[in-house]
């Protein structure tokens, strides 16, 4: 955890940001979906879905890559890479920030994503394990990578400083916002373009998560009595990050202010969740970011709507926000545009920032009943409509490997 | 096995499976024991139950997200041989 005391360094704004998702494509859509409480979940359309036991996803249908990249590019281009380069569109266009031959080495690019190219890897496997093809085509290999997103990122924008890719499953879009932040703060760039992605909405990787039996067959209801499971979805979300100082040199907008990142490790379970790991994830990003709980008004949960996620996640919230947890709104927004899974954090980035901007604090749809255990305001239903100063969003991945942002709304 | 599985053959593979997520012997594991006093936690239910899935090809439903209240009873060895031993006769009488 930072120390306390210790100095924390530049201050860090976002000045842009683009998101793709099953509640649509551009952060015009994506939010005012939020706002409305609109189901992004429904029956998917892949292949071999009669095979399927789980048959709803968030997918992004009206993300056609081919109507967006050349035949060229579409060899090179993963879902996930096709995903994650139409949301770095919408924040760079967002930003306005012009890469100079001064900036591009001071310019990151850290993207999380949890899996690899599943879409490739499913469509290949098919043809040499099924169809018994000897060959598959050439470019593969930097198809799938876990990477590719990062780089393919880096190269359309022409960013030449320090670029990694993060995978810390759930955790991996916060873990890479969070660094891409703390690297900005430092020094050690003057911009970063950064988030996650995913698209896991393939028959293989819907298999595998069928395996674990946490799956919804019906809807998403984070923190509602009746809860059945979680559901998987596809997306992608890039923010651009840089100093104040810089944002407000060239005149840009500011959508928001990140004030502090805190990680932790349960060290314990390979998927039971953790009241302490969680609690001291949240602690450490309130104390990265000198907030007081009081300041905090809204947390955009992970809430991935199991029974022991949402259970834990809000023991963790009280033992962190103590009589404030009373006080504020909590909400998953994943019951509208799913989990994500690797680039889940970085759409409730998008929600977390159109939240601190608007004022209307998203809900937590499909809420049948209020459940004991999460005996919070989870906003069911209904969006919320107040001014916060401050917002936290929370991702708890398997494995135990938590990361927790905190953000202040931006009045000049 | 699985078109002329008995009930009595049902119990003998379903006690076998728990037997071998307990790391026990089959002659240790008692009807009445529940899993958890047998140390099979939630993932060592989740691979019985896609053990027992596999052995007789058929569909549990067991929900992980909330064991307790999901349609597949899982209180006792007795209840989980007796609930698969309904599960085969629907799904393959």
């Amino acid at each position: 955890m930072t120390d306390p005391e210790g100095p924390r360094g530049r201050r860090v704004v976002v000045t842009g940001m683009g998101v793709v998702s099953a509640l649509g494509t551009g952060v015009r859509a994506h939010t005012a979906a939020l706002d409305e409480g609109r189901d992004g979940v429904a029956e998917m359309d892949i292949p071999d879905l009669d095979r399927l036991a789980i048959r709803i996803g968030a997918q992004a249908k009206g993300f056609v890559g081919e109507d967006r990249y050349s035949r060229s590019e579409l060899a090179l281009y993963d879902r996930t890479t096709q995903l994650a380069l139409a949301a770095a569109k919408e924040a760079m266009e967002g930003a306005g920030l012009e890469i100079t031959e001064d900036l591009a080495p001071r310019a990151a690019t850290v993207i999380g994503a949890a899996l690899l190219g599943m879409g490739t890897i499913d469509d290949n496997y098919r043809q040499v394990f099924q169809e018994g093809k000897n060959r598959v085509h050439p470019f593969i290999v930097p198809r799938l990578m876990n990477s590719a997103p990062c780089s393919f990122v880096s190269m359309e924008y022409g960013l030449k400083g320090p670029a990694w890719s993060v995978s810390t499953a759930c955790s991996s879009a916060n873990h890479a916002i969070g660094q891409a932040f703390h690297l900005v703060r430092s020094g050690g760039a003057e911009v970063a373009v950064t988030g996650g992605v995913e698209a896991p909405l393939t028959f293989g990787t819907m298999k595998a998560w069928e395996g674990l039996r946490v799956m919804t067959k019906d809807a998403c209801r984070p923190f509602s009595k009746g809860r059945t499971g979680m559901v998987l979805a596809e997306g992608a979300a890039v923010f651009v990050l840089e100093t104040l100082e810089r944002a407000r040199a060239r005149g840009a907008e500011i959508l928001a202010e990140i004030a502090g990142f805190g990680m932790s490790a349960d060290a314990g379970d390979i998927v039971q969740p953790s009241v302490d790991g969680a609690a001291r994830a949240m602690q450490g990003a309130l104390v990265d970011a000198r907030m007081a709980p009081e300041e905090v008004g809204y947390v955009n949960a992970h809430g991935t709507g199991t029974a022991a996620n949402d259970r834990t996640e809000c023991q963790a919230v009280r033992r962190v926000f103590g009589p404030q947890a009373d006080a504020l709104v909590i909400s998953s927004t994943k019951s509208m545009h799913g989990h994500a899974l690797g680039g889940a954090g970085a759409l409730e980035m998008v929600a977390l920032i159109h939240a601190l901007r608007s004022g209307v604090l998203p809900p937590t749809i499909n809420h049948l009943e209020a459940d004991p255990d999460c005996d919070l305001d989870v906003a069911p239903n209904m969006a919320v409509e107040r001014r916060v100063g401050a917002a936290v969003s929370n991702s708890f991945a398997f494995g135990g490997l938590n990361a927790v942002i905190a953000a202040r709304r931006f009045d000049g | 096995m699985a078109d002329a599985a008995t009930d009595e053959d049902v119990a003998r593979k379903v006690i076998e499976i728990i037997a071998e997520q307990a790391v026990l012997d089959p002659t240790e594991v008692r009807m009445d024991a529940t899993p958890d006093e047998l140390g099979v936690d939630s993932l060592g239910l989740v691979e019985a139950v896609f053990a027992i899935e596999e052995a007789f090809d058929i569909s549990v439903p067991f929900n992980a997200n909330d064991p307790t209240d999901s349609d597949f009873d899982i209180s006792t060895v007795a209840a989980i041989v007796s609930a698969v031993q309904g599960l085969v006769r629907e799904q393959k009488g």
